[in-house]
């Protein structure tokens, strides 16, 4: 069971109080009170959890950020930051005494800078608001995760966000140039820009994936791209899943690395067939979606190369795209997938681990004795280039006790990535979902020291806690403390 | 003092037991970038050489920091892959012996010509162990290429010259190398121009992974991968450009851009001011008309704009400070007199001063790593 902080009654006491004072920085309907009005903030994308924020807030402008940042830091309020709400880790879980800073307002793309191929945006501007903005001249935003027609940019740098083409084109870190933020005293910060490589330490590396607890982001400078003239894709099924993980290391040791390289296991295939008719095969254990991009005679060239190579790892089916509509027929299928699922369970558990891709049959068959103990069923689909693998638990929540087991079945998952010497997490981030698992991944001192970081940038911990971390350690504890007069400020405050 | 410790333990005792700051080397050949730190205790990380793992098909290595970057390029040549943000040998211009250690490589960010399509050091760092300042052995990242699992402490890493923490070993994501490798050259193209082709090469699907100018050599656009996709791109290249075109084989292509990455144009005297200016690609051209109105200099450009190298005889730090709009400038070569007497790395505004000054305290509470390297203070 998930345990958040415990809510700060002296706080809860003034919500009025801090309702109007919010509302001396955002005027109008930028702060909403009413239960009814607030209830859409109450999830993320991991539904499993619920709660209602003290007041929600929507500023418009950085100025009204770094206000509305300096009155919870001065009060001691707790901050939760929130973009389309679209985390599967429960990120922008809201917290009962806290208030929740939604960036949605800010949804405008400030410059479209051709000549040194970046966009500067702000973070409300949904990833693929961004491609759509700059595909008139052919260009894209490379990071394309599964939700990018609803998530936000801002979203996507606060969980380094990844999506199939990662593997050739890098995670949103790769691809974020500079960002403005506001840390919880109010002070803005600018780091990067349109300019390579950052002055000083690497603050930009730290803030992208960094989950909303060390800063808020207000703008953002991202790398766009000339689209790939072409794609073509080959689905190749194979017995077993042995044989499907060899052709992939095969490839990558022939010196390619596709666009995109999906797997799929056999309850995934099926589930998806049923639902989108791709004219995926039956008879197959593993499904290979092998993705090549570039110009004609490369694509050409290299997708004769993967076929060889299928062929030679022992291939049941194989197919090659001729057509830009079969192209996306085969990726409707994966595209589906997650849905799917959904059709044929009342609900699932989407888990993201990372493993060394080698190690993929033994954590299949070790999957496969976990959910014969659990007594649920699991179907697999895995970005089979980086080695992240997206398990999808199927239970049914009306059941009693079924979602308790499937949470404990997605631990085991998890501490098996872990085993294997992979990690928690590869795409969806720690958030309060995998927050209490951090230890299988790291020693406390490996954990103390990623929260003196957050102590750096954050040293009250009023923004965003909960999340990512287990344990409860105030700043003082850990050897680094602002102490004034004497006093240290706020010391009704649980400290993270 | 020199430690010379052999295993993580017995750094993290030598920190432990630290009266005096250190100075961290790999085989020292970086001393003379930043700000000098002298009269302290010498940490000698060199026998931190070896490799944990080194598995290709997982696009993963792990070895020793102080392992010499000469054979981990050896060692994964092998097997044709490579770091593919071009780590460059700054021996001749620093005047030291060789290229130095993966762990010098990572703690100073270095990145070559392909950086403008690969990227940094720290975008191709997946991991690494660490002791601390509080003489803590940590890790962070996975021996994984993909991994959003905590903060990105190994980006962290990058690029801060040893004042964080001292690393024992990393982890590196490797690539196939491209098959081969050509050239396209432009003569006769003035700063503006050049900028131009190369911003109007670098919009274009042709992944140029090389775009430089070198005033009075020419204007260079690399082309890597598969043979025919290489013809391909050329000739696209070449009728977008409408412009003359000369080709270097792959050959020459490779030693060209050998060149540009250890800014072979300023080794021929040791005794210049070398500047290392990252700026918006577009904006080069003018920065260079300002300053060439100020002062002499030789200059050439990178990254297609976005890296101005610059060498002159005397210091004009404030002048190039206050020529970038936006960016940033560093003195990568000049004599421990003036790096003591000015500012080697940007200066920062004050609030990212102290977030930089607590982040550095976060890891080194007593200042024991070398201190003031970067930043007085940091």
């Amino acid at each position: 069971m998930l345990t958040m902080p415990k809510p700060d009654f002296s706080v809860l006491a003034r919500r009025s109080e801090i309702a109007a004072a919010l509302r001396q920085i955002v005027r109008g309907e930028g702060v909403i009170e009413a239960p009814t009005q607030m209830r859409v903030y109450e999830s993320d994308g991991l539904t499993a959890y619920s709660q209602m924020p003290m007041l929600v807030v929507l500023p418009e402008t950085t100025a009204q950020v770094s206000e509305i940042l300096k009155y919870a830091y001065d009060n001691g309020i707790k901050i939760v930051p929130r973009g389309a709400g679209t985390s599967l880790s429960g990120g922008a879980l809201p917290l009962e005494d806290g208030i929740l800073l939604g960036l949605a307002k800010f949804n405008r793309i400030l410059d479209l800078d051709f000549e040194n191929r970046c966009a500067v945006v702000q973070p409300g501007v949904t990833n693929l608001g961004i491609t759509k903005a700059v595909e008139h001249n052919g260009f894209y935003y490379a990071p394309d995760p599964s939700s990018q027609i609803a998530c936000t940019i801002g979203g996507n740098v606060a969980e380094n966000s990844g999506g199939v083409h990662c593997l050739k084109y890098g995670l949103t870190s790769n691809n974020v140039l500079g960002l403005e933020i506001v840390l919880i005293t109010g002070e803005i910060i600018r780091l990067g820009g349109k300019h390579l490589d950052s002055e000083g330490y690497d603050l930009l590396g730290v803030m992208t994936g960094s989950e909303g607890l060390l800063g808020v982001v207000t703008e953002v400078t991202v790398r766009i791209l000339q689209k790939p003239e072409t794609a073509r894709a080959a689905l190749v099924g194979f017995p077993s899943s042995e044989e499907a993980g060899q052709c992939v290391a095969d490839i990558i040791s022939a010196g390619m690395i596709p666009g995109g390289m999906e797997m799929m296991d056999r309850p995934a295939i099926h589930a998806v067939e049923e639902f989108v008719h791709a004219g995926y095969p039956l008879d197959v254990e593993a499904l290979l979606i092998v993705e090549l991009d570039g110009p004609h005679v490369e694509v050409d060239h290299l997708i004769e190369r993967v076929s060889a190579i299928a062929k030679a790892n022992g291939s049941k089916t194989l197919r090659i795209s001729t057509s830009e509509e079969e192209r996306l027929l085969f990726w409707a299928g994966r595209k589906a997938a997650f849905p799917a699922v959904g059709r044929i369970s009342p609900d699932y558990l989407c888990m993201d681990g990372t493993i060394p891709r080698k190690k993929l049959p033994d954590v299949l068959a070790d999957m496969a004795k976990l959910a014969k103990i659990y007594d649920l069923r699991v179907a697999n689909v895995f970005h089979a280039g980086d080695g992240n693998l997206h398990p999808l638990i199927l239970f049914d929540a009306n059941r009693d006790g079924e979602l308790d087991r499937a949470e404990k079945f997605g631990a085991d998952i998890l501490r098996l990535c872990v085993k294997v010497g992979g990690v928690l997490t590869g795409e969806h981030g720690v958030g309060v979902e995998k927050r209490d698992l951090m230890p299988e991944m790291f020693t406390k001192t490996d954990l103390d020291q990623q929260l003196r970081i957050k102590c750096a940038f954050d040293g009250q911990g009023l923004l965003n806690p909960g999340k990512v971390f287990p344990t409860l350690h105030s700043c003082a504890e850990m050897g680094r403390v602002h102490v004034s007069g004497g006093k240290l400020a706020h010391p009704e405050l649980p400290r993270f | 003092m020199i430690f010379k410790p052999t295993s993580p333990q017995e750094l993290a005792e030598s920190v432990v037991a630290a009266i005096s700051p250190f100075e961290i080397i790999g085989t020292g050949t970086k001393r003379a970038v930043g700000r000098p730190i002298s009269h302290l205790n010498l940490l000698d990380l060199s026998h931190f050489r070896f490799v944990n793992a080194y598995e290709p098909e997982e696009l993963i290595l792990d070895v020793g920091s102080g392992t010499p970057l000469s054979e981990v390029e050896n060692l994964i040549d092998e097997k044709n892959q490579y770091l593919a943000f071009d780590p460059p040998d700054y021996s001749k211009l620093l005047g030291s012996e060789h290229s130095g250690t993966v762990g010098g490589l990572l703690a100073c960010n270095l990145s070559g010509p392909r950086r403008i399509k690969a990227g940094a050091a720290r975008d191709h760092v997946l991991g690494l162990q660490a002791v601390s300042g509080r003489g803590e052995i940590f890790k962070a990242g996975a021996r994984v290429v993909k991994n959003v699992t905590g903060y990105d402490v190994p980006k962290l890493m990058a690029g801060s010259y040893g004042t964080l923490a001292a690393f024992t070993s990393v982890i590196l994501k490797v690539l196939p190398k491209p098959e081969t490798e050509e050239t396209i050259v432009l003569r006769g193209l003035d700063d503006v121009t050049a900028v131009h082709m190369m911003s109007t090469a670098m919009q274009s699907s042709a992944e140029v992974s090389g775009a430089a100018h070198v005033p009075g050599q020419g204007t260079f656009l690399r082309l890597e991968g598969i043979a025919p996709s290489i013809v391909y791109r050329r000739d696209k290249l070449a009728k977008l450009l409408d412009a003359k075109i000369e080709m270097l084989n792959a050959e020459e292509s490779s030693s060209q851009w050998r060149s540009i990455r250890d800014v072979a144009p300023f080794i021929d005297n040791l005794k210049t001011l070398v500047w290392k200016i990252s700026v918006p690609p577009s904006l080069a051209p003018s920065i260079i008309a300002k300053l060439k109105m100020q002062f002499e200099f030789r200059y050439f450009f990178d990254w297609a704009g976005g890296l101005i190298w610059l060498d002159s005889e005397k210091d004009h730090s404030s002048k190039i400070r206050n020529a970038l709009p936006s960016g940033h400038a560093t003195l990568l070569r000049a004599p421990q007199l003036l790096r003591t007497q000015s500012n080697v790395f940007q200066p920062q505004d004050a609030h990212l001063a102290a977030l930089s000054k607590r982040v550095k305290h976060s890891f080194d509470p007593k200042g024991l790593f070398n201190p003031g390297r970067m930043y007085e203070g940091v």
